[in-house]
């Protein structure tokens, strides 16, 4: 039997995809792929900028164990999630400065709750579909419920962003000379990371535990190879968020599977051709930059 | 533009250094030389604020160094290090001027205009929309400069400035250090290995010998036994008709 046939016993054309898409569940899992998105787009640009990508990553993992944990004891998942994100946000934002020792720390953190996270997942071995979900993410399973929520986290991130939009920038790209400005650049790293943790909390359920990188960093990473303005990388990063999203939904309900991969398979196709844009060049190589204003 | 009365450094227990007492005159142009490890970037931090006052006191433009002080400018070591990829030269130099604002405000366009003016200042205009890891070493430090000067700061302190940069753009940036505090009347206190670049447009130095922190003007430094001293090998002052050269004696 031929991979062909292997696939075709699987993945069968949906002809009454349209109406898929028309249904409620399709509807609510768009609209939370769109708020988590746009989320996911608004704090990629900072991540990027602090080189928070591992803990952006890790701080996933932690959420693990909360999930599972509270699917043991009967909470809803989503209500674990947040709980160790933001313990573990203010675990890492409150570690040493010094970037080795905080990697190593939050490294082993991370193992050790995805360690935690299968145990939990063991105890409750009754429904694995709902550890999957956790692992790879599953937009079908938000419930309608949650978008209230989602929108919620939204807006909270909005505001703090509006708010502190400019320090965090400052204390993001140049840490030295803003606490010389007397920015509080500890103070918005904790903050910072509490933001992440209510947007790696949302991003878990649209792709999951592992694949987080591809919400979270990805967007931005491809929208800072044709724009470096901070406004226009959040901008294009949300963007190219939420087209992943609608694609990937749609090919899901086309073929009548969980559309994680294929919203990761658009942003990796996007971040491919982002690639091939060059980004804009020195126009020489100046070594001290003679220009007439120079006396 | 700095005042130091029986002044000490303390970090933790250690005692850095002690019993600094000098003043230096405003607008001058400064090196603070002294072997590794004696406290020469601690003396930085203590005129910033970020470091308190062990005993005595300390006068930075007439009063005592607070956290974020605007009339400071502070470009750190290392800084073409940090600067990355993901933010363009102009956007770090207006983050001089508005990166300690809160709130949803839109930059002005006096804001917009004070950024080119000191772009231009600093010759950098040409490759302010370039991204910071798409410059060269002398590129970077400008920008750097820039926004260290970008809020009319009086006081500019530098640590090694020169690091890292080749013989030409070491000249290049003291050439717009002189011409900056010339046409500002800024005061610019350097962090520097070797003062031999410098030497031309030096006003004085701060020297940290044996764990005391003193001051003199330029003359009074190039003195053989003093440099001697100082690094602990033996130096030669070389009087030439550029300036004077110390060198180290094989």
């Amino acid at each position: 039997m031929g991979v062909v046939d292997l696939l075709a016993g699987t993945v069968e054309f949906q002809p009454n995809w349209w109406e898929i898409l028309q249904s409620n569940f399709m509807r609510t899992a768009l609209i939370a792929g769109i708020l988590v998105a746009i989320a996911s787009g608004l704090i990629g640009y900072f991540v990027i900028v602090r080189g928070s990508m591992f803990a952006s990553h890790a701080l996933a993992h932690i959420g693990f164990p909360g999930a599972t944990g509270a699917a043991l004891v009967g909470l809803p998942v989503f209500t674990g999630l947040v709980a160790f994100t933001i313990g573990g946000a203010l675990a890492i934002g409150f570690l040493g400065k010094k970037a080795n020792e905080r990697e190593i720390a939050t490294g082993t953190v991370l193992a050790f709750a995805t360690a935690l996270g299968v145990l939990f997942a063991s105890l409750a071995s009754e429904n694995t579909s709902t550890v999957t979900n956790i692992l790879f993410g599953n937009l079908l399973a938000v419930p309608p419920q949650q978008l209230v929520i989602f929108a919620a986290f939204l807006v909270v991130l909005i505001a703090a962003l509006l708010v502190i939009f400019r320090p965090l920038l400052f204390a993001s790209i140049d840490p030295a000379v803003a606490e010389a400005r007397g920015v509080p650049v500890k103070k918005l790293g904790v903050a910072f990371m509490i933001l992440l943790a209510l947007v790696v909390s949302m991003a878990v359920s649209v792709v999951g535990v592992l694949l987080i990188f591809a919400l979270l960093v990805t967007p931005a990473a491809a929208a800072l190879r044709f724009t470096v303005r901070p406004g226009w990388v959040i901008f294009w990063s949300s963007t190219i968020g939420v087209a992943s999203v609608i694609v990937g939904l749609v090919i899901s309900a086309m073929i009548n599977l969980p559309p994680s991969f294929f919203i990761v398979s658009a942003v990796f196709a996007i971040w491919l051709a982002s690639m091939a844009i060059k980004k804009e060049r020195p126009v020489k190589q100046i070594t001290g930059g003679h220009t007439s204003s120079v006396h | 533009m700095l005042e130091l009365d029986n002044a000490s450094a303390v970090r933790g227990s250690t005692t850095i250094w002690s019993e600094g007492t000098f003043t230096v005159p405003s607008a001058s142009i400064v090196g603070v030389i002294g072997p590794n490890g004696s406290g020469k970037t601690t003396l930085l931090l203590m005129i910033l604020g970020l470091l308190s006052t062990g005993t005595g006191s300390v006068t930075v433009l007439g009063r005592e160094p607070e956290r974020g002080n605007p009339r400071i400018g502070y470009v750190p070591q290392n800084y073409a290090s940090i600067a990355g990829d993901s933010v363009r030269a102009r956007d770090l130099v207006l983050l001089g001027l508005t990166g300690s604002r809160y709130g949803i405000g839109r930059t002005s366009a006096a804001e917009h205009a004070r950024v080119d003016e000191v772009l231009d200042e600093v010759g950098a205009t040409e490759f302010a929309n370039r991204r910071m890891s798409q410059l060269s070493g002398g590129q970077q430090q400008r920008i750097a400069i820039a926004q260290a000067i970008v809020g009319n700061q009086e006081l500019l302190l530098l640590d090694e400035p020169l690091a890292n940069l080749d013989v030409r753009n070491q000249q290049e940036i003291v050439a717009l250090l002189k011409r900056i505090n010339e046409q500002r009347g800024i005061g610019i206190l350097l962090v520097v290995h070797d003062l031999n670049p410098l030497l031309s447009v030096l006003n004085g130095a701060i020297y940290l010998l044996d764990g005391h922190p003193h001051y003199d003007s330029v003359d009074e430094i190039v003195s053989e036994d003093l440099l001697t001293h100082l690094y602990g090998t033996q130096i030669r002052v070389v009087r030439t008709a550029q300036g004077d050269l110390f060198t180290r004696n094989a």
